[in-house]
């Protein structure tokens, strides 16, 4: 029966082709509406690094103004660390990875003198950085502790950057001007575009993988710029950047990977116990309050999902069900057109529940091309927010096999639910009124 | 085989209560053909209901093949209605976007028939009405009178015990309503029972028997 059904719903849906037009016009505005807010939302509260995002851990120390705290909730903590303690705990090894980290740029002078110089971004980083987040090479690999401990002039490049300054080449053992001083290329990384950049909020986490990655110990010697956010409870003791670096000002962010609960209560035994030391160094002058977050709670912490794309995604959803009140009166019209062929089913041995499936199935297909226009409404949304916004939310405006399905469901449940109360009219009629009316 | 013992039918309203049948009494035999005639409002149409399952109704007994119809759910109704009762409308409910042959196909749908016995039901029910021939034609396509022949065709193809017809000649000339009743009588002569309701005193007398409903009580004329 299911599909004579479906032959019967073609043929109502010819029968009535603008009633019918109407209907999947509104389910595939609401659909579109919804599904473009969804998937924005959904990729930006996406787990970036699923198989270990609970044993990475961003740290947090409470190294702010006694008087006053990092922001207004009590509970809050500073969202980064001075460079000291970054510093600091990267070298106490204390978990299985660490990494400080931060932010810079600087001007690459490629080899070739027909290229101009261009600014690249770059990421100050420890070795670990690389194993901690499972960042995939193209050519060579990370550098190693001793180019951390000795400060060696030695890089990775971005794919994209290798292909703008070698032309995509191997170019491991090769030399590279980066702020006016030559480096050795050591790494090449393959494509990697972790969504969220969970590593940096602070810079944008829907911003682009750095172009370069060197040594976080490089950072004092050339005096690499700070790019993001730097907050100071306090001006620096002295003047220079060896002193901005010494200061209370937090500039650079610090993972840890902890494999297991055991590590990672080790681990805040250590954080606790390094502040108190501190603390008796004259340091950290409010009350000893430290916290490690994992990948999902740091990226809740830092509210990477906005407000505004989350109401944005309520309100879409409030246009689908005007969407589809508007469908539920255009079903109930058609199905009222219907009242004869009804009786008549009725009369001849349809039973109401016949009947029910019948209209139901109707609902379901009218649902169903509705869905299907809705994901081409989707993806004409998903277009208008990157040309809104930019190249950068490429990643965040596209439409997966999984959004895709779920678009499907939703345009068939909603158009199911939108349809019980039609269709219950519809097999409540009275076969004997009808047939005599004809 | 149908047997009315003083059916009540009372329709109601805010304001006013009209009882369409009084202590309604009727038996009718297998094979008969029985002619309803009788006022415009007696309770011919709401008889013919009931005895169609199309309609409850509020008291007395109703038989139908043996079976006490009084208390049966929607399914068993729609299932008594399917196998034991054909219909003919006045004015013929066609399915407009539907072909002849899918027309005769709905009721065999909720049958429960493969394929192959539908298409072998619709083929000898259309063949039985003389338009085979046109089954892939629409009903638009067709005289008034050939559409009635397609609403029989539709009511004979589950082969029921009893066929109530509705005033099944009031949409057509005297022509066309006689070859109608030509076919109903053969479709009589042929075992089934009928049951007609009418206002044409002519048709009414090629009936085996003429009953008269009145202020919704039945009379034998």
């Amino acid at each position: 029966m299911f599909n004579y059904y479906i032959k019967l719903a073609f043929k109502s849906f010819k029968r009535n082709p603008i009633l019918s037009l109407l209907m999947v016009t509104a389910i595939a505005l609401g659909i579109g509406a919804s599904m473009t807010t969804i998937t924005v939302n959904y990729l930006m509260s996406a787990n970036p690094i699923p198989h270990k995002s609970e044993q990475l851990f961003h740290i947090q120390v409470d190294n702010w103004d006694p008087n006053n705290p990092f922001n207004d909730d009590e509970d809050a903590l500073p969202n980064q660390l001075t460079w000291t303690d970054a510093t600091n705990l990267t070298h106490a090894k204390k978990a299985l990875r660490q990494s400080a980290m931060s932010m810079s740029g600087a001007i690459i002078e490629p080899q070739d003198s027909e290229s101009k110089p261009f600014e690249a971004s770059i990421r100050l980083a420890y070795t670990d950085f690389f194993a901690m987040f499972d960042v995939p090479f193209l050519y060579g690999g990370p550098w190693d502790n001793n180019s951390d401990s000795n400060r060696e002039q030695v890089v990775v490049l971005s794919k994209r950057t290798n292909e703008s300054v070698f032309g995509g080449e191997n170019s491991i053992g090769k030399n590279i001007v980066i702020a006016g001083r030559h480096f050795q290329v050591v790494g090449v990384i393959d494509t990697w575009e972790v969504m969220p950049k969970f590593y940096d909020v602070n810079n944008g986490p829907f911003n682009e993988t750095e172009e370069l990655f060197m040594p976080f110990s490089l950072k004092e010697d050339l005096e690499l710029p700070n790019w993001g956010n730097n907050n100071c409870w306090k001006s620096p003791d002295g003047e220079g950047y060896a002193a901005f670096l010494r200061s209370e000002c937090i500039n650079t962010q610090m993972w840890v990977e902890l494999p297991n609960a055991q590590a990672e209560a080790d681990y805040l035994d250590f954080l606790n116990n390094y502040v108190r030391s501190q603390k008796e160094l004259g340091r950290f002058p409010r009350p000893l309050h430290n916290r490690l977050n994992d990948v999902m709670e740091w990226m809740e912490r830092r509210e990477v999902v906005e407000e505004d794309a989350k109401m944005m995604m309520w309100l879409s959803f409030m246009f689908l069900l005007v969407c589809l009140l508007n469908t539920i009166g255009l079903l109930l019209a058609k199905f009222t057109g219907k009242s004869s062929e009804i009786g008549l089913r009725l009369a001849v041995g349809a039973s109401k529940a016949d009947v029910f499936k019948q209209h139901i199935v109707e609902t379901a297909c009218i649902g169903l091309v509705g869905g299907i226009a809705g994901l081409g409404l989707t993806l004409v949304g998903l277009q208008g927010i990157k040309s809104l916004y930019g190249d950068f939310v490429d990643d965040l405006a596209s439409l997966d096999a999984s959004m895709i399905v779920v678009a499907l469901v939703i345009a068939l449940v909603s158009s199911i639910a939108a349809g019980l109360y039609p269709t219950w009219r519809a097999c409540n009629i009275s076969p004997a009124s009808q047939l005599k009316s004809q | 085989m149908l047997k009315m013992t003083d059916v009540k039918k009372v329709f109601r309203t805010d304001l006013v209560e009209t009882h369409a049948l009084k202590d309604f009494n009727l038996q009718v035999g297998e094979g008969d053909f029985v002619a309803v005639t009788g006022p415009s409002g007696s309770g011919k149409t709401t008889f013919l209901n009931i005895a169609g399952l199309l309609e409850t109704f509020d008291g007395g007994t109703y038989e139908l093949d043996g079976q006490d119809v009084s208390n049966l759910n929607d399914k068993h109704r729609s299932q008594l209605r399917n196998e034991k009762i054909g219909f003919i409308f006045q004015g013929f409910n066609l399915i407009p976007d539907l072909n002849l042959f899918d027309n005769v196909d709905v009721p065999l749908r909720y049958r429960g028939f493969n394929s192959a016995e539908r298409k072998k039901r619709i083929e000898n029910s259309l063949e039985m009405v003389g338009l085979a021939q046109r089954m892939k034609h629409l009903p638009s396509q067709l005289s008034g009178g050939q559409q009635q022949r397609v609403a029989i065709a539709r009511a004979l193809a589950g082969e029921p015990r009893f066929l109530l017809a509705d005033e099944p000649t009031g949409n057509l000339d005297t022509k066309m309503a006689n070859s109608v009743m030509e076919l109903l009588k053969t479709i009589n002569d042929a075992g089934t029972t009928i049951i007609m309701v009418t206002h044409d005193a002519d048709l009414a007398k090629q009936a085996r028997r003429n009953i008269y409903v009145r202020d919704g009580q039945v009379s034998e004329l």
